[in-house]
């Protein structure tokens, strides 16, 4: 093994073009345990903590752009108001230790389908932008970025830049099941973003299925109905036959399986109890109640 | 591989690093510091905690490699970095920020003796004084001896990662509430105590800290 320590970004680029097998370790989370259980010996490690742009974020007129890097203690301390569906899943990811170590560039990286950020991500809408030496720079967007069970859509010579997420223009939600606060892998998860500039609803769920997915039908449904009772502009309690028939349509898109976390059924069940929390909290909150970005963990 | 960092205050290098080696592993097996403990190597259980940079992180995580050239406190040098920070104010290393610079917790200056754990004090650190069995006459972190006070200490094996959070927590929080205790130390895990004694610590810590101000 090789353990490679590129100082800037345009090395570590260099690097991936020249070794494509190389593994890319940030926070290390992911990687040091495999590691550590021997399920993983890489030819070559990439160390990108050299590379201090990864740690950084630049906050725009539109979006956040998020370095790889940039550990989860800082996205819920110094970015809830910009991505609070953000900022509260990343307050569920594991402990402080590991908070102050890993980030959202890993979590894609992995693309595992429990990953914290997942649903948040989804929710939000973002585009995550990779890059290789050959090629350049290009931005994938979040629907298209993961492929299968920790599948991602990125080359083997491109490496996670930053996330380019949209700046939280409503209210947002995370929810997230397991046997604790602390220390869990998600045994499902649920974010939810209102958009009143689109007066439209994006969701995303987590551990029910073989990868973080939206439930289209769900968004669909809800902002015909939302458009349909002018919701948006009357800002009227969203009613209980509405948000029953989005849990429902939540709880359908999941595809999710038995294991040692949970069953099918009660991942179904529990996602569509989830969207309707959530649903109720970021309305609430929009209509101008105060819930904000309170709510879970 | 060759590795130079910062361990409690001195320079220090491991050579032979295997790759895939974690921090944890060099402080441990080659540089003889078995303060920070072993047990679940995936980051669940917390025992092995050190500050990187002045960040609690788990050393088990860390690749050695990535060590280089960074500040590492462990608990075998918490006693001296307590010390420091009560000496010179609130000096820590990148407190909540990860911002990557070290303070003047007497780290990093060198190799004048006079600041810092050398690696032969740390590797023979023991918590004994006059009386071996309340701590006093040692030199110990005011979190060490609110552990030993309050009871907190059992088979004692998660003791050294606790006493890491912990002493952070104390160093951004002086007035901790119960909520801001048990999320702190929510990634380090004990099986013997049940956990009610170790919150007891940190309280009657975060209690005398307030007294001395």
């Amino acid at each position: 093994m090789d353990f490679l320590r590129p100082a800037t970004w345009e090395e570590a680029l260099a690097v991936k073009a020249e070794h494509p097998t190389a593994v890319p370790i940030a926070g290390g989370t992911d990687v040091m345990v495999e590691i550590n259980f021997d399920h993983r010996r890489p030819e070559y490690l990439v160390d990108l903590n050299r590379i201090s742009e990864l740690q950084d974020w630049h906050v725009g007129e539109k979006t956040v752009q998020l370095g790889a890097s940039v550990p989860y203690s800082r996205i819920m301390e110094e970015l809830r108001a910009e991505l609070p569906g953000l900022a509260l899943a990343s307050h569920t990811v594991a402990s402080p230790q590991i908070r102050n170590r890993g980030g959202v560039g890993g979590n894609l990286g992995t693309a595992s389908p429990a990953g914290d950020a997942h649903p948040a991500l989804l929710a939000a809408d973002c585009e995550v932008e990779v890059e290789s030496q050959a090629r350049g720079s290009r931005l994938i967007p979040i629907d298209a970025f993961f492929t299968g069970v920790k599948r991602n859509a990125l080359e083997a010579d491109e490496l996670i830049k930053s996330v380019h997420i949209k700046k939280a223009e409503g209210p947002q939600q995370f929810s997230k099941v397991g046997t604790r606060n602390a220390m869990v892998i998600a045994v499902c998860a649920f974010g939810i973003a209102l958009h009143p500039e689109t007066r439209t609803v994006r969701t995303g769920i987590g551990s029910a299925a073989p990868t973080p997915i939206r439930a289209k039908a769900a968004e669909e449904f809800l902002n015909a109905a939302l458009e349909e009772g002018g919701f948006w502009d009357n800002g009227k309690i969203i009613t209980p036959s509405i948000a029953k028939r989005f849990a429902e349509l939540c709880s359908g898109a999941a595809n999710p399986i038995d294991d040692v976390r949970g069953t099918a059924s009660y991942r179904r069940h529990a996602v569509g109890v989830m969207a309707r929390r959530t649903l109720g909290w970021t309305w609430e909150s929009y209509r101008g109640k105060s819930r904000g970005t309170e709510g879970v963990a | 591989m060759r590795v130079h960092f910062t361990v409690n205050g001195r320079p220090q290098e491991a050579d032979d690093v295997w790759e895939g080696e974690s921090l944890l592993y060099v402080l441990r097996e080659r540089m003889g510091l078995p303060g920070s403990k072993n047990a679940c190597e995936q980051g669940e259980c917390g025992s092995c905690t050190v500050r990187l940079d002045g960040v609690p992180v788990c050393a088990c995580l860390v690749a050695a490699g990535q060590a280089e050239g960074r500040d590492v406190v462990t608990v075998e040098g918490l006693a001296d970095f307590a010390k420091q920070r009560a000496e010179h104010g609130s000096c820590a290393t990148g407190a909540s920020g990860g911002s990557g610079v070290s303070g003047a917790c007497g780290s990093g200056q060198g190799t004048s003796g006079t600041s810092g754990t050398s690696l032969q004090d740390a590797q023979h650190w023991r918590a004994e004084g006059t009386d071996s069995q309340t701590g006093e006459g040692t030199g110990l972190a005011p979190i060490q001896q609110a552990f030993i006070d309050a009871g907190a200490v059992q088979c004692g094996f998660c003791t050294p990662g606790l006493l890491v959070a912990a002493d952070e927590l104390l160093e951004r929080n002086d007035s901790p509430s119960d909520a801001d205790i048990r999320e702190a130390l929510s990634g380090n895990l004990c099986r013997c105590t049940g956990y009610e004694t170790i919150l007891d610590a940190v309280r009657l810590a975060a209690a005398r800290q307030g007294e001395v101000v």
